[in-house]
């Protein structure tokens, strides 16, 4: 039995944080580990920046991930990827998406989108896994199941059997959209 | 495996069902919302959202002297709101079990204050419970209906953001709900009519029950000696305590479900078996001034701060003097900071008060963004409702201030807290204009229904409240209703009402984009003609950006709606496939 995995799920308000956390803690569930998850609700929602902690192990305590401690981030978004890495262990890996989401104050001209991004990413991280996942992603191409794809990536770094997950995904999925998100799950899972 | 994942607002409100509660009530909040959301997915309970949190309280009270169990939902601000009927039901007590839910937001993740609600419970000298996880949330919820009806008091349950929105296993997996009759009505007015001659009465039976609950605070096993080491001894309720459990492996912990009536012999007991005592508490020196106020010697803000949320790196930092290195991240990253949707009607109106120059007295909504740049249109956001109250002030002190200030606030703020103030604009000649947004909803915590939008919170349709004549009967004489996205004709009406000199009330209604999803076909930029003047980016859209001097719209994030087409002074954003604005207008600048 593993003895703990932190993860962040950061991304842009509206990328689908919340339900990546929740596929991730149904997989802990179903692994029969104890899980804590923490989401960012309200006023951060509308297209600002988010974040959500998942912990699994033993035993958890506090619901978010301590500054250092990150096993995995897993990142809907490049500048996101790196506003939080203080959180990614020196053994960490951290998984972004290199999409670019101008925020607001990009767009109105007041600051510059950095250029720097994925090489500072690539440089102060043990293992960084860049994904341009927009054009990767055969299903949708249109972000809707990016999260699920990005999990999908996620999922093969992580030590739980591929069925777990989907199981999860079933679990947490509205039947509706459930198929769909399987084949994102599937393409991101088989990323060679 | 009977368990499951619930977030501690899911918990909160399984424990209600499952202590058999007949009716919830609530005004959305974050972090407190979800908890009737979920509630009102058991048909058992009667569930609604109320216009405002005293409603909920009072709503609460009645369903209580009738004889059934009831719960109030609510973020910490909307105790404020409650205040008022909480601190005389203490007097009164109950007949079904009542419980107040507050869930305070440390850190203000979205809130206008950080408030530590621990204190009202002491003022109104009722018990409270504070829940470390969603386990406690689910159990503590149940128990404290328990606690009411024995102790006959109101019972405070109070979460923060980090128990309300943070997901953790609760078992078992399925609800067990009890049965719990109905009492029959009875009419005691000694107990329930607050007339001065029966508060009387009343009062030292509050003091004498303080009394007794000091004895069960005492004795609960809720609150729970965990014997460590004898070096280092820690006093902690709610989520504190994770962090400890955390931080402090080897502590010994003091840890406080049922948190006031403060168990001071329980805390001398720690205090007698350690060789140093810390309370770690976030927000105020709650526990740690009973501490002092006993004569224990203790450490708490000394070390720990009074502002925002604690968290492991805090504790390890401060008490065992250790910081992790970690990956050092550049400080002048772009913040992101949240915006109105593309194709939200609010941004028309805050752009077309930022070309009036109008002043503007803002209120709690998605359009408090307003207030951020490139917008910068709201000069003051106090409280639900005080858009409208403060407006009527400047006036006051400022006869000519009506000339060039508006106040604007949304629907279900409006109605939450808009209408005694617009009472008084009335009542006061006030010549001032108050602008509502009607976008038929409660959108910043996620669209819920209320009064105004014809539907309850299970479902049914009602007969939803007739804004204008709401408005014209309180006494406003000028009410005009305008689509926002008609810009040129909300800027002529606002530009006449603030002009009047009498009291006016501008409804701009169009309903959220994100549920009437009236979404278009991106619009596009002929670059030929756009001289980057920069008009268009002024509005704040995310879909809007200047590159090389030139406008550009991002067609993933286009809602299509109209308004950089409307504002562009050279024709050069058009819609594809068609020549003109599709506006009723088809006004151009």
């Amino acid at each position: 039995m593993i003895n703990k995995v932190d993860l962040l799920v950061a991304g842009v308000g509206g990328q689908g944080t919340i339900l990546a956390g929740r596929i991730l803690s149904q997989v802990a569930l179903l692994q029969e580990l104890e899980v804590k998850m923490a989401e960012t609700h309200g006023m951060a929602q509308r297209g600002g920046s988010v974040i959500t902690h998942v912990r699994m192990g033993k035993k958890v305590n506090s619901p978010l991930v301590p500054l250092g401690d990150a096993d995995f981030i897993l990142a809907f978004e490049r500048l996101e990827g790196l506003r939080w890495l203080s959180f990614l262990s020196p053994r960490g890996t951290v998984i972004v998406n290199t999409q670019v989401l101008h925020p607001l104050p990009v767009l109105t001209g007041k600051v510059e989108y950095p250029g720097y991004v994925l090489e500072e990413i690539k440089d102060k991280t043990a293992t960084s896994i860049q994904v341009d996942a927009l054009n990767r992603d055969p299903v949708s191409r249109n972000s809707r199941t990016l999260n699920v794809f990005l999990m999908g990536i996620l999922a093969r770094q992580m030590p739980f059997p591929r069925e777990t997950w989907e199981n999860a995904l079933e679990l947490v999925i509205p039947p509706r959209l459930l198929e769909i998100n399987r084949e994102a799950f599937t393409a991101g899972y088989c990323l060679e | 495996m009977d368990k499951t994942v619930l977030s501690g607002n899911e918990a909160i409100a399984r424990g209600a069902y499952e202590a058999g509660v007949a009716v919830g009530t609530a005004y959305p909040g974050t972090p407190s919302t979800e908890i009737l959301e979920n509630l009102a997915r058991y048909p058992e309970v009667d569930c609604n959202w109320s216009a405002n949190e005293k409603v909920a309280l009072e709503v609460a009270i009645g369903a209580s002297i009738e004889g059934a169990r009831a719960v109030a939902c609510m973020k910490h601000v909307g105790v404020n709101v409650a205040a008022d009927p909480l601190l005389t039901l203490s007097y009164t007590g109950v007949r079904g079990g009542v419980v107040l839910v507050c869930a305070d937001d440390p850190g203000m993740h979205s809130s206008q204050n950080e408030q530590d609600n621990r204190h009202y419970a002491r003022m109104a000298k009722i018990p409270l419970l504070e829940p470390s996880d969603s386990q406690e949330a689910r159990d503590f919820t149940a128990y404290a209906f328990e606690l009411s009806e024995r102790y006959d008091t109101p019972v405070m349950v109070r979460s923060t953001t980090r128990i309300s929105h943070s997901r953790g296993i609760v078992s078992p997996a399925a609800p067990q709900r009890i049965t719990v009759p109905k009492k029959d009505y009875q009419k005691d007015a000694p107990k329930f009519v607050m007339l001065p001659g029966y508060a009387r009465m009343r009062h030292p039976l509050v003091e004498e029950r303080i009394e007794r609950l000091t004895e069960e605070a005492e004795n609960n096993p809720l609150n729970r000696l965990e014997k460590g080491s004898s070096k280092l001894g820690v006093l902690c309720s709610g989520v504190a305590y994770q962090y400890v459990k955390e931080a402090l492996p080897e502590a010994t912990i003091l840890k406080l479900g049922l948190s006031h009536p403060f168990p001071l012999k329980l805390a001398k007991e720690l205090s007698d078996s350690v060789e140093e005592l810390l309370v770690v508490e976030e927000l105020d020196p709650f526990f740690e001034e009973q501490l002092r106020a006993a004569g224990i010697k203790v450490k708490g803000k000394e070390l720990f701060p009074a502002t925002g949320e604690l968290s492991v790196e805090i504790i390890r930092e401060k008490v065992l003097n250790e910081k992790r290195e970690t990956i050092a991240v550049p400080g002048d990253l772009p913040p992101r900071p949240p915006v109105m949707c593309p194709g939200c009607s609010h941004r028309a109106v805050f752009y077309t008060l930022k070309r009036l120059k109008l002043e503007v007295m803002g209120d709690i909504g998605c359009y408090t963004l307003g207030a951020l740049a490139p917008l910068e249109r709201i000069d003051s956001c106090i409280c639900m409702g005080a858009s409208v109250g403060t407006a009527l002030g400047r006036e006051k002190a400022n006869a000519g201030a009506a000339s060039h200030t508006v106040a604007v606030i949304g629907d279900s703020t409006f109605y939450h807290s808009g209408i005694t103030p617009l009472l008084d604009i009335v009542y006061s000649k006030s010549a001032a204009t108050v602008i509502i947004l009607d976008n038929r909803t409660t959108a910043m915590t996620g669209h819920q229904d209320h009064p105004g939008t014809g539907t309850t919170l299970q479902g049914e349709e009602i007969t939803p409240v007739d804004l204008e004549a709401l408005c014209r009967a309180v006494g406003v004489k000028r009410v005009t209703t305008v689509n926002p996205f008609e810009m040129k004709k909300l800027q002529e009406i606002i530009k006449e009402e603030v002009a009047a000199e009498e009291a006016s009330v501008v409804i701009a209604r169009r309903p959220c984009i994100l549920l009437s999803r009236d979404i278009h076909p991106p619009l596009e930029v002929d670059a030929d003609k756009c001289n980057g003047c920069e008009n268009c980016i002024q509005l704040g859209c995310p879909a809007l950006s200047l590159v090389n001097d030139k406008a550009r719209i991002d067609s993933a994030v286009c809602n299509g709606c109209d308004l950089c087409l409307q504002v562009c002074r050279r024709d050069a954003i058009y819609r594809p496939g068609e020549q003109t604005s599709p506006t009723e207008e088809g006004d151009k600048k």
